[in-house]
């Protein structure tokens, strides 16, 4: 089974407010705030850990979620922050160096 | 209510920081007639100490930095700062002159994946462009910067500040932004300059004036609103605050200085010697700012135009009292809707005065 490796973008401007992370993208001046949930796995996003390694310790683990709806609710989220080239996929690890 | 709003909303409920203006440098290369700074360096932030600064307010929530001056690029290390500023994942807009910006500097910029970046100009017309900032070539320099910024696909506007000189060439700068494809901003503040001297004062758009601006659809298209009479304040009016400064806004001076806001010399604490969360959580004068409800202005608590004025306590605190009125804005008020505010109703007056005695305060300098 091949695995999904994430990475956030150098060209997004992040901050934590209050549990939530605020995330902008200065491309197109996309701007969301991430739950708490979406926010652990944000974090974790290194280019190195795999998806499903981060939502077995930042989310199950963390937050009591089924684990199957973990994984595809985690899924949905990074198809969704890829789209706007906020996060990086891809299936191999990824240095942050070359998140642009 | 947007998502950006919302956020705003809740850093000022939560007394958050969510936006730093930081100016790096006084220094300019222009000399604009208009500027209220003293462009001598006496003893500037060192790149290390604006480094420590700038995590320290990542550390406090800062997510929105503006980084200007002075002219910013007057400071060799200014990209090392923006760099650095990046790293820590600040949402940077810069402002500057941008007469030393060329390619080479403008896609630095793109790829530091700065916010945007806002440009003064100050006229279409290069030889009233230039007689502004006494820099020969000025407009021509500025303009080609604005090109290379817009190629590189970055977010660029240009800030027309309006004053006597240039009063007639808005539409002109308006029409010029478009051309370019560039966002397009009007200001027409100008205040005291830091030594005291209100002589610039002169410079400032006569409020008859400022009737034809308001009341121009292709400067404010929302003209109905704008222009509307003030409605009745409510009680959620009176509870409320002026603005964000001190709230969820700052600003830094080269020297380290932390105030309210940039129009706002109030000093409440310097970042070289304090901690920058100690000066924003424990600042007396801080503090009082945030204490001060629309219900405890002295003047402004009776007034029809309490719920939309515009009243910067920042202004009202240069005329003499941060709970007192801003003579600007009650004249920005009045031309707007023709509805006299109570400052002028309280000295018998007609017509707002044009000029307020307004005190520019001296920010503590602090040896490097």
């Amino acid at each position: 089974m091949s695995e999904t490796y994430i990475v956030r973008s150098s060209a997004i401007a992040a901050r934590l407010l209050a549990g939530e992370m605020m995330v902008m993208n200065s491309a197109d001046s996309t701007f969301f705030t991430l739950n708490e949930v979406a926010t652990a796995i944000w974090q974790a996003a290194d280019g190195r850990t795999p998806l499903r390694e981060i939502v077995r310790e930042q989310v199950c683990e963390q937050f009591d979620i089924d684990p199957e709806q973990a994984q595809a609710d985690a899924e949905q989220f990074v198809a969704d922050l890829s789209k706007h080239g906020i996060l990086l996929v891809s299936d191999n690890p990824m240095s942050a160096e070359s998140a642009r | 209510m947007s998502l950006m709003s919302e956020v705003g909303q809740k850093a000022f409920n939560l007394g958050v920081p969510l936006a730093v203006h930081m100016d790096v440098t006084y220094r300019c290369n222009e000399r604009c007639v208009h500027c209220y700074l003293d462009h001598d360096d006496h003893g500037e932030m060192t790149t290390a100490e604006i480094k420590g600064a700038l995590d320290q307010l990542a550390e406090a929530g800062v997510f929105f930095l503006t980084l200007s001056g002075g002219e910013p690029f007057m400071r060799r290390d200014f990209f090392e700062i923006v760099e650095h500023a990046r790293r820590q994942l600040f949402n940077v807009k810069v402002k500057t002159n941008a007469v030393m910006i060329g390619a080479a500097e403008a896609q630095k910029l793109r790829a530091l994946s700065i916010d945007s970046i806002q440009i003064s100009v100050y006229s279409h017309r290069p030889a009233v462009h230039d007689a502004i900032t006494k820099l020969p070539h000025s407009f021509e320099r500025t303009i080609k910067a604005v090109q290379f910024l817009r190629d590189q696909g970055l977010r660029v506007s240009i800030a027309n500040v309006l004053m006597t000189p240039n009063l007639a060439d808005h539409y002109g700068v308006q029409k010029l932004a478009a051309e370019l494809g560039v966002n397009y901003t009007l200001d027409p503040t100008i205040t005291p300059m830091m030594d005291g001297d209100t002589s610039i004062l002169a410079l400032r758009v006569p409020g008859e004036e400022l009737e034809e601006v308001f009341r121009n659809p292709a400067l404010v298209p929302n003209q109905e609103e704008f222009c509307a009479p003030p409605k009745p304040p409510s009680d959620e009016d009176l509870e409320g605050y002026s603005c964000s400064a001190g709230h969820s806004f700052c600003y830094i001076s080269p020297y380290g200085d932390v105030f309210p806001c940039v129009q706002f010399p109030l000093p409440t604490g310097n970042v070289r010697r304090q901690k920058f969360l100690d000066i924003w959580n424990l600042s007396p004068q801080l503090k009082e700012v945030r204490s001060i409800q629309a219900k405890d202005l002295t003047v402004c608590s009776s007034c029809s135009h309490v719920s939309s004025c515009s009243r910067c306590p920042g202004l009202a605190y240069m005329e003499g009292s941060m709970r007192g009125p801003s003579t600007a804005d009650c004249e920005k008020s009045f031309y707007r809707t023709g509805v006299p505010t109570a400052n002028m109703l309280r000295q018998g007056l007609s017509k707002p005065r044009t000029t307020a005695p307004l005190v520019q305060i001296q920010p503590v300098a602090v040896s490097a």
